[in-house]
């Protein structure tokens, strides 16, 4: 090596191989996944792949409870790996679980061949690691994208289903907006604070001249924008019935927990840390922001038939519920946005693995006239949807309730009684149309004979591509979905019971973000 | 048997859950031997309650959420026991008669039964806010699945209606529940606890406690149901099955009174004494309007369902009257009323089955002619619905009214007129089912041996009680007493002493906690510092003056007398 070249050897960061465990289970896994997926053999495809793709899941479980009691930065500051990323990204992981037993055996892998489409999921998920962890702004656009564009495509994968594509056109094009304010933002606070790190910008912000600059309040409102379109907070909540009705179900299933877990959990690291010493600034517009989102997802929820349509607006108000922990900006309020949001993945999961299992028994399985008298011909599918829909309705005894309990109880520590007050209201609307669920299910019974229906051709949806056949596609209960739904389900009960360690593990993460006010 | 206020609570619906694994015929018999289990720790705790004792007994205390200053405290004491008791004895009585016929999915409907009785009794015995809370919504979701599926045509609308009304007051109440453990503890610098012995430690604020008492008001109200706040009852009552019913407007009616006095009354004294006078207002309202209702329908268990409404109009005002006769006058009546709408309903059933199977009172008639013993037993049921003299249910209404009285004269005056509706409603419910001309469709029969084993019991309690209705009375006199006195402190004391020894009591227990008052300085004036008036050397709080120089003087030593 000549000295030239030597001297031009940039030295690059240091990089902590265990603290990245996770993230790095998560890329080699889907780099195999993407690799087996290019056999002929149908048995690798069809079960070698969906199990590569488990094992880099649980392996990266596995490596995020090793990390436990771990607190570093990695990668020379871009990222942090603390008990908020691993608590986060222990949510990602059973979600990403979860879709992997929902997608296996369903359309949608099928479709799009089994390799790409495992390899696209643990992308993404390996992009929400890197998005909740991310400690600068760089990182965190990077994560950003790593995590949607996976997902474009995912959404688009049942190909033969013209609802399928349109819905993954509909999420490119909507989330690139998206993404493109969140760039423009962070351009925005980098030209105030001159600075990408987190650390950085919160030592910039001492400046009072920094504080009170346009740059700042332009880039704080773009970040705020971009993330809301991510979220799904009101008003920019516009795409996510469509996209949910659209996707494959496992693949919504995804998006409704994972996504908006990694979009609530970068929000709490950006504000609550480095946007912290503004709070001034964004803690108004995000509670208006809040209370908007819960009133809109909630009222727009009461008129649907179709369950994934209702349960995306639902997960709009439940993004109105967990924005309010950020706004009370204390170790309450983040606690009980994590508790939140561990209770929202085990509601939601539940409840679309019951979308996932009557959809392999009937082609109108999203409808909710589908789901009359459930309650008699299909208790176990019944029981754990009736569980979610009281759980995300926050009925006592469900983790729905104790959850909804720590949000208020944050929002009043934190001054903010009136949103606290809109939770409540949300609530009241949200019975008009998860009772109705519940209803529908036990109150009439099934006008057809409870008969497994080998479903007729349903005629509202013709194939897009030839080859399409509906019969050919109906199945009968899988036993991997109807597993994910009780697990879930009883989880929902498990959780409402007895929150004491998921509290300990929300407060664990809590800690994780010093600098908040008690 | 270890008393163990668990044991019991969780019973009922354990034995549900049982139930539900077994085949055939066995769950419903299963339900009965729970609620029997359960009724049977009921009367051992009301036998071995030490009455002596204004606190709690029995008491569980541990911590369920640390991080939310959650506890699950569960304790006995005067105004929960015969409510107690009240609930298990109702709940027997009620899964008895559910024996009685066949049930679609038997299976569910007995372990519905069963949570529910679960969800009544942590209600009563919950000693920390938010676990009262929970349970007080858990009460409602086994009575939306057995409306719903098992309810009569109309139920979807109606049990809409019902989960909208109720549970919005719930959600009211929640963020008033977690209010008070937040503002309490920041008040007072105290980590959050929501138990209620340390919440009255830390109170309130009065501004803080208006709206959180309007907040659990409201709750409540929808509950009983009170007047303006009934409108789900018309159509919630007509869809229930009966033995559900029974229960909801015998007993869960009853846990919203019980919250009043539990929670309202000593949380947020300075807010109820404020709110004294709404509150007697909606409830001298409530009786009319519930009494008023009564008297003009014709379907039997509407009738039944305004009355109850009424009732409860009595219950609250006895609540607010804040005065210690009338805290047990509501106690005594919660209990009377809930023994009287079991056969009461259970008697609109045999009704209806004599009727062709309506309800409506037109269509019956003359049934008394052919059922001689049925008839006796409703004769008493209703003379105890009047509260005739010698029925326990005129010694409530009479601590009620006698309350009032010494509390608010005009609206006692206004109250006992409903007394007299009670009388117009209940005979002419009576007369015209069961005299008159005979109905068109009416085959009238006696009562069968297995309806008298419900329907005889539960009245022979009802006549039990009103000969010796002092047995409740004494365990309830002490607590009824403490839970009101930290309004009746706000409030100043009664203005005229009735010579009972129940307001006595109630009298003592805020002079109790007042500091002693100091010795007497010969010659020196004593005033209010607050007000700068003169008052007599007792007072507590009141400052020794020296009559020539203005200076307060110390009592320390004699030294300091003043010199005539």
């Amino acid at each position: 090596m000549t000295p030239l070249l030597a001297a031009a050897k940039i030295d690059g960061p240091e990089i902590d191989w265990a603290g990245l465990s996770p993230l790095i289970a998560l890329i080699g896994g889907s780099i195999l996944a993407l690799l087996l997926g290019l056999f002929r053999a149908r048995p690798v495809r069809e079960f070698l792949v969906p199990f590569v793709a488990l094992a880099a899941i649980g392996t990266a479980l596995g490596l995020t409870i090793w990390q436990w009691d771990e607190t570093k930065d990695l990668v020379a500051g871009a990222m942090r790996l603390d008990h908020l990323t691993l608590a986060l990204t222990g949510i990602f992981c059973v979600a990403g679980i979860a879709t992997v037993l929902l997608s296996w055996r369903h359309v949608a892998p099928r479709e799009s061949a089994h390799g790409e489409y495992y390899a696209l999921l643990l992308a993404s998920l390996a992009g929400m690691v890197l998005l909740v962890g991310a400690t600068d702004l760089v990182a965190l656009f990077i994560g950003l994208e790593l995590l949607s564009i996976p997902l474009y495509v995912l959404c688009a994968t049942e190909m033969r289903r013209e609802g399928s594509l349109e819905s993954g056109l509909k999420y490119l094009i909507i989330g690139s907006v998206g993404s493109a304010t969140l760039l423009f933002g962070s351009a925005f606070l980098y030209g105030a604070a001159g600075s990408t790190g987190f650390a950085d910008i919160v030592k910039a912000l001492g400046d009072q001249d920094i504080r009170d600059s346009a740059l700042l309040l332009t880039g704080v409102g773009l970040l705020v924008v971009g993330l809301a379109f991510k979220a799904s907070v009101a008003p920019f909540h516009m795409w996510t019935p469509d996209v949910y009705e659209g996707a494959p179900t496992p693949v919504t299933a995804f998006m409704a927990v994972a996504t908006k877990a990694a979009a609530i959990g970068i929000t709490i690291r950006l504000f609550d840390v480095a946007l912290l010493p503004v709070s001034d600034i964004w803690q108004p517009a995000l509670a208006i922001l809040a209370a908007i989102t819960i009133v809109v997802g909630n009222v727009g929820a009461l008129g649907q038939s179709s369950l994934k349509r209702m349960l995306a607006y639902s997960g709009v108000a439940q993004a109105g519920y967990l924005l309010a922990g950020i706004v009370a900006a204390t170790r309450g309020g983040v606690e009980a946005t994590v508790f939140y949001l561990a209770a929202y993945t085990v509601m939601n999961l539940a409840a679309f693995a019951v979308i996932t299992a009557q959809q392999g028994l009937r082609p109108d399985g999203d409808d909710l006239g589908a789901y009359r008298g459930l309650g008699v011909e299909r208790p176990l599918l019944a029981w754990p949807l009736t569980l979610a829909m009281l759980g995300l309705a926050g009925f006592p005894l469900t983790a729905g309730f104790i959850g909804k309990f720590a949000l208020i109880q944050a929002s009043v520590e934190g001054g903010y009684t009136w949103l606290g007050v809109f939770i409540v209201i949300g609530s009241m609307i949200s019975l008009g149309y998860y009772l109705k669920v519940v209803a529908t299910m036990w109150m009439t019974e099934s006008p057809e004979p409870a008969a497994p229906a080998p479903a007729g051709i349903n005629p509202g949806t013709p194939p897009v591509l030839a080859g399409g056949s509906p019969e050919a596609d109906a199945q009968g209960l899988r036993w991997e979905v109807a597993c994910v739904a009780v697990v879930f389900g009883a989880l929902t009960l498990a959780i409402g019971v007895y929150p004491q360690p998921l509290f300990e593990l929300a407060s664990d993460a809590a800690g994780a973000i010093a600098g908040l006010l008690s | 048997m270890t008393l163990h206020l668990s044991i019991m609570l969780w019973l009922p619906a354990a034995f549900g859950l049982l139930g539900a694994l077994l085949p055939g015929k066995l769950p419903a018999r299963v339900g009965v031997l729970g609620s029997l289990l359960a009724l049977a720790y009921g009367i051992t705790y009301v036998v071995d309650f030490d009455s002596g004792k204004a606190t709690l007994q029995y008491v569980t205390d541990e911590d369920w959420i640390k991080a939310l200053g959650i506890h699950y405290k569960l304790g006995l004491d005067g105004l929960n026991l015969f409510l107690v008791l009240l609930t298990t004895l109702l709940w027997f009585g009620a899964t008895l008669w559910a024996n009685l016929r066949d049930w679609d999915h038997p299976r569910t409907f007995f372990l519905w039964l069963g949570i529910a009785e679960t969800a009544v009794l942590g209600a009563l015995l919950a000693q920390d806010l938010a676990l009262f809370v929970v349970f007080f919504d858990l009460m409602l979701v086994p009575f939306f699945f057995i409306t719903v599926g098992w309810g009569g045509p109309d139920r979807v609308r109606a049990v809409t209606k019902l989960v909208i009304y109720t549970l919005v007051g719930s959600l009211l109440m929640l963020t008033a529940a977690v209010a008070t453990g937040v503002l309490s503890a920041q008040g007072s610098g105290d980590p959050i606890n929501f138990t209620f012995t340390a919440l009255q430690e830390m109170g309130l604020s009065e501004g803080s406690q208006k709206w959180i008492f309007l907040f659990f008001a409201a709750a409540f109200l929808v509950k009983m149901p009170a007047f303006p706040l009934h409108g789900w009852l018309p159509d919630g009552y007509s869809a229930m099955p009966l033995p559900a019913l029974a229960l909801f407007s015998g007993v869960l009616s009853k846990v919203a009174a019980y919250g009043f006095l539990r929670v309202s009354l000593p949380l947020f004294p300075d807010a109820a004494a404020d709110f004294q006078d709404l509150m007697l207002i909606i409830a001298v309202l409530t009786i009319f309007y519930g009494s008023a209702m009564a008297f003009t329908q014709t379907n039997a268990r509407l009738i039944l369902g305004y009355s109850s409404i009424a009732q409860l109009g009595f219950i609250t005002l006895g609540i607010f009257a804040i005065e210690g006769v009338g805290a047990q006058g509501a106690i005594l009546q919660s209990v009377n009323h809930g023994l009287v709408t079991l056969p009461a309903m259970f008697i609109v059933a045999l009704l209806a089955a004599r009727a062709g199977g309506s309800e409506d009172i037109r269509d019956m008639g003359g049934i008394a002619f052919k059922a001689p013993v049925l008839a006796v037993f409703f004769v008493i049921t209703t003379f105890a619905l009047l509260a005739m003299p010698g029925s326990s249910n005129f010694v409530g209404e009479f601590l009620i009214l006698l309350g009032v009285f010494k509390a608010k004269m005009a609206i006692a005056i206004i109250a006992s007129i409903g007394v007299v509706m009670a009388s117009v409603y209940a005979l002419r419910l009576f007369i015209r089912a069961m005299h008159n001309r005979v109905g068109v469709d009416v085959e009238s029969r006696d009562l069968r041996f297995a309806d008298a084993l419900v329907l005889i019991p539960v009245v022979l309690l009802i006549v039990a009680f009103g000969l010796y209705p002092q047995f409740a009375l004494e365990k309830s006199q002490k607590t009824a007493a403490v839970a009101i006195a930290p309004a009746r402190e706000v409030l100043g004391p009664v203005s005229g002493n009735y010579g009972l020894e129940e307001a006595k009591a109630a009298e003592e227990q805020p002079a109790a906690q007042q500091p002693a008052a100091q010795p007497t300085i010969p010659g020196a004036v004593y005033v209010d510092p607050q007000t700068g008036q003169q008052v007599d050397p007792g007072t507590a709080g009141a400052i020794a003056i020296d009559p020539q120089t203005g200076q307060p003087v110390q009592q320390s030593g004699a030294t300091n007398e003043v010199t005539p």
